[in-house]
């Protein structure tokens, strides 16, 4: 089988097993395993610039956070219809990664991470600040009516699982598809070599916002996801927890894999859920396997199989 | 004549069978049969499991810290009395990092994982609101002791109540009388700029109006703020009053630099112990408080007239006199809202034996029980006072007390009564379906 049958088919079958996962996981496990695939959207948005393009963004709670109040305050203040409210969300969430790209990529490394670290932080406290209306640090639950669709109730287990089950896939698909396309191969030659990517011809800023505002925009995807499937906008994921996450999940399941945001998603979260039973220190728990995956899994999981078993995974 | 025999016979094998399993249902029920006997007694003397949403880390530690002791001593004396319906009671804790998305996360682990009867014990309202709408979802009553005006605005639903504490508008309408009468009309208020702060902003600029006083300034600090001798010479000169709210690690900062700013001629202070919960009163940089004034949930220091049900009460969480850890002093408590951890459970007792409460299918029993309740007289029970209890808002309604530094010491010189804590209700849950 080529190279690019094999990738598809892991994406089916990853996509198939956890179809399959509802019906055999006990509810609790199910339902964490919803979450997780709303949070891997989130780690495949923020993959697509730092795993594929090599630019560490610190800010990318911003986005998140912008789609999570895009959705909610449309909602519940004006009273949008789930899927127009769903829709603007991932275009405000678009809209401020182009103002905040355009400016953050005038910088380069340590000062890009620390200019997309200001611009979160500046989010973070425009929610507070307009706390009329967002509720500042409480947050806000978001209405009922607002978390149907079509007559199917997303607040219920199988409606939040199939839910987060489809908008992953299409997220999964979407960037496998993306990295095969010549617009993906133009962000990975820019995350190996942009000297020789612009020397080539590519217009490399251009390029690199494009990859700014499409990370954005599903990072925005993931946190209106988040809002409609769990019920609360709160200004605690616009903080610096939420974009230091990401970072986590994608350097843990691996950088530049389509597959490693959600092992890392995936891993991350049982990792703390099952060490928070034995002990309170359940983050130094999961700081030292950071540590060791660091320095014995450089790649992380996806990268190390990459690098030595399957080499053709995307 | 087969046909005929079939019709004929009163009693073949199926239905011998079906009756059979009827006769033993309906024995197994009745718990006649030796081994359901059995099932029963493992059934109705399995524990009651209360699923306890603890700041075991974060920012809430330190109150999560106190909240996990008042429990353990609550659940310690409901045991020691018989358990529930003859049911012991078992608390599983589950940290949720003072953060409201492992809130809801730790909520789906209490009804799915632990088999939880109930929630109970959140403080922090972030944690609370992001928590109540899984409660609903899961249909599991959620017992929040987190002081919150959410739970009576109506914003979350009625699985969530709120029995064991009073809220802030509640809190602070209270105040408000003492304030005009005693200290001053001209209010100058520093707050938090965030949701805490704009309570109290919106709840006592309200409050002191009625009582013909003004809020003359309102300074709100943001919350990434480590330095506020820039704020003070925002506060006009007419000022009488400072009403002060301001909580987090900076609070010490923020009365050393107002100490500093006004010296011996300050206007009359009056705040929120919030400020100063597990923090001892006496600390270097507090000198400045001397003859302040502070609400306080529960006078933390035993007073002149301490009653007996505050005496038990302290004795069994293992809290001195001045509010500290019996086994270190210097270990001080979060009293003036841990009580409601002790209330709280009080009332989930009182309620599961309203309800005859026998397992999660009696949840909506249990919560109409308590949505029942009203008043609830002062006794080993309730040791901070009398509550009455609101089951349209799923809120309680209780005394307020008023301190004065003296001597390092905090002296109740003003109790606000139930009835100047009330307010219209916002909400009535009973109109929502379960």
């Amino acid at each position: 089988m080529t190279a690019h049958g094999k990738s598809w088919v892991l994406h089916g079958g990853v996509l198939a097993l956890l179809f399959a996962l509802f019906f055999v996981l006990p509810t609790y496990h199910s339902g964490q395993l919803s979450r997780i695939m709303v949070l891997a959207i989130y780690a495949m948005g923020f993959n697509i610039l730092f795993g594929y393009t090599g630019l560490l963004s610190l800010g990318h709670a911003m986005f998140f956070a912008a789609g999570m109040y895009g959705f909610g305050l449309t909602v519940n203040l004006a009273g949008f219809p789930m899927p127009v409210a769903f829709l603007f969300a991932i275009l405000v969430a678009a809209a401020l990664a182009l103002v905040a790209g355009g400016l953050a990529l005038r910088t380069a490394g340590v000062s890009f991470m620390i200019v997309t670290l200001m611009f979160a932080q500046a989010a973070y406290l425009v929610v507070l600040y307009f706390g009329e209306y967002t509720r500042g640090d409480e947050g806000f639950v978001v209405a009922r009516e607002g978390r149907m669709i079509a007559g199917i109730d997303l607040s219920t287990d199988a409606g939040r699982y199939f839910c987060a089950w489809v908008l992953f896939g299409v997220c999964f698909l979407a960037l496998a598809k993306l990295i095969k396309l010549p617009f993906g191969k133009r962000l990975i030659a820019i995350r190996e070599n942009e000297e020789r990517a612009r020397m080539l011809g590519y217009d490399t800023s251009r390029y690199k916002l494009m990859a700014f505002v499409t990370s954005g925009a599903v990072s925005g995807m993931a946190g209106a996801t988040y809002g409609l499937l769990f019920g609360y906008v709160g200004a605690s994921f616009a903080a610096v927890p939420y974009s230091i996450f990401p970072l986590l999940w994608v350097l843990l399941g691996g950088a530049g894999t389509t597959i490693g945001p959600l092992i890392g998603v995936f891993f991350m979260f049982y990792l703390i859920d099952i060490s928070s039973g034995y002990t309170n220190a359940y983050m130094l728990i999961a700081g030292l396997v950071l540590v060791l995956l660091t320095l014995f899994a450089p790649q992380g999981l996806a990268g190390s199989l990459r690098q030595k078993v399957m080499p053709w995974l995307p | 004549m087969t046909v005929k025999k079939a019709n004929t016979s009163s009693i073949n094998r199926r239905t011998a069978l079906l009756g059979m399993g009827a006769s033993a249902g309906a024995l197994a029920s009745a718990g006649v049969l030796p081994g359901t006997m059995g099932f029963a007694q493992a059934q109705s003397s399995a524990p009651i499991k209360i699923g306890f949403q603890k700041h075991a880390t974060g920012i809430g530690a330190a109150y999560g810290r106190w909240y996990g002791a008042t429990t353990d001593a609550a659940v310690k004396r409901i045991n020691d009395m018989g358990g529930i319906n003859g049911r012991p009671v078992e608390i599983v804790t589950e940290d949720d990092g003072t953060d409201p998305g492992r809130g809801a996360e730790v909520l789906e682990k209490f009804a799915n994982q632990h088999g939880c009867d109930i929630a109970f014990g959140t403080l922090f309202s972030h944690v609370v609101i992001g928590s109540a709408p899984r409660a609903a979802e899961l249909k599991l009553p959620y017992f929040v002791v987190s002081e919150g005006h959410h739970v009576a605005s109506g914003m979350l639903n009625r699985y969530t109540l709120q029995p064991g504490i009073t809220d802030v508008k509640s809190q602070v309408i209270s105040m408000a009388p003492f304030v005009a009468q005693n200290l001053g009309k001209k209010v100058t208020m520093i707050y938090p700029d965030f949701a805490f702060g704009h309570d109290h902003r919106d709840f006592f600029s309200e409050a002191i109006e009625a009582q013909g006083g003004e809020v003359v300034a309102k300074i709100a600090i943001p919350p990434t703020e480590t330095s506020f001798t820039r704020y003070f010479p925002s506060i006009p000169r007419e000022t009488e009053v400072i009403y002060h709210v301001m909580v987090g690690p900076a609070v010490l900062t923020f009365v050393k630099e107002m100490g500093e700013f006004f010296g011996p001629n300050r206007p009359e202070l009056f705040g929120f112990i919030d400020s100063l919960e597990a923090v001892d009163i006496q600390s270097s940089g507090l000198e400045f408080l001397e003859g302040t004034y502070f609400w306080e949930g529960m006078p933390r220091h035993a007073q002149a007239d301490q009653s007996a049900y505050d005496k038990t009460y302290r004795a069994a969480v293992g809290v001195d006199d001045r509010g500290a850890s019996l086994a270190d002093g210097a270990d001080v408590s979060t009293f003036a809202h841990m009580f409601g951890c002790w209330e709280t459970l009080n009332i989930i007792k009182k309620g599961m034996e309203s309800a005859g409460y026998q397992g999660p299918h009696d949840r909506a029993k249990l919560i109409e029980a308590v949505e029942a309740m009203t008043d609830m007289p002062e006794s080993e029970d309730h040791p901070q006072g009398a509550k009455r209890f609101n089951g349209k808002t799923h809120q309680t309604f209780g005394k307020q007390f008023i301190s004065q530094v003296t001597d390092g010491k905090l002296v109740c010189v003003h109790t606000a009564s139930i009835e100047d804590g009330l307010y219209e209700d916002e909400v009535d849950y009973t109109t929502q379906s379960f």
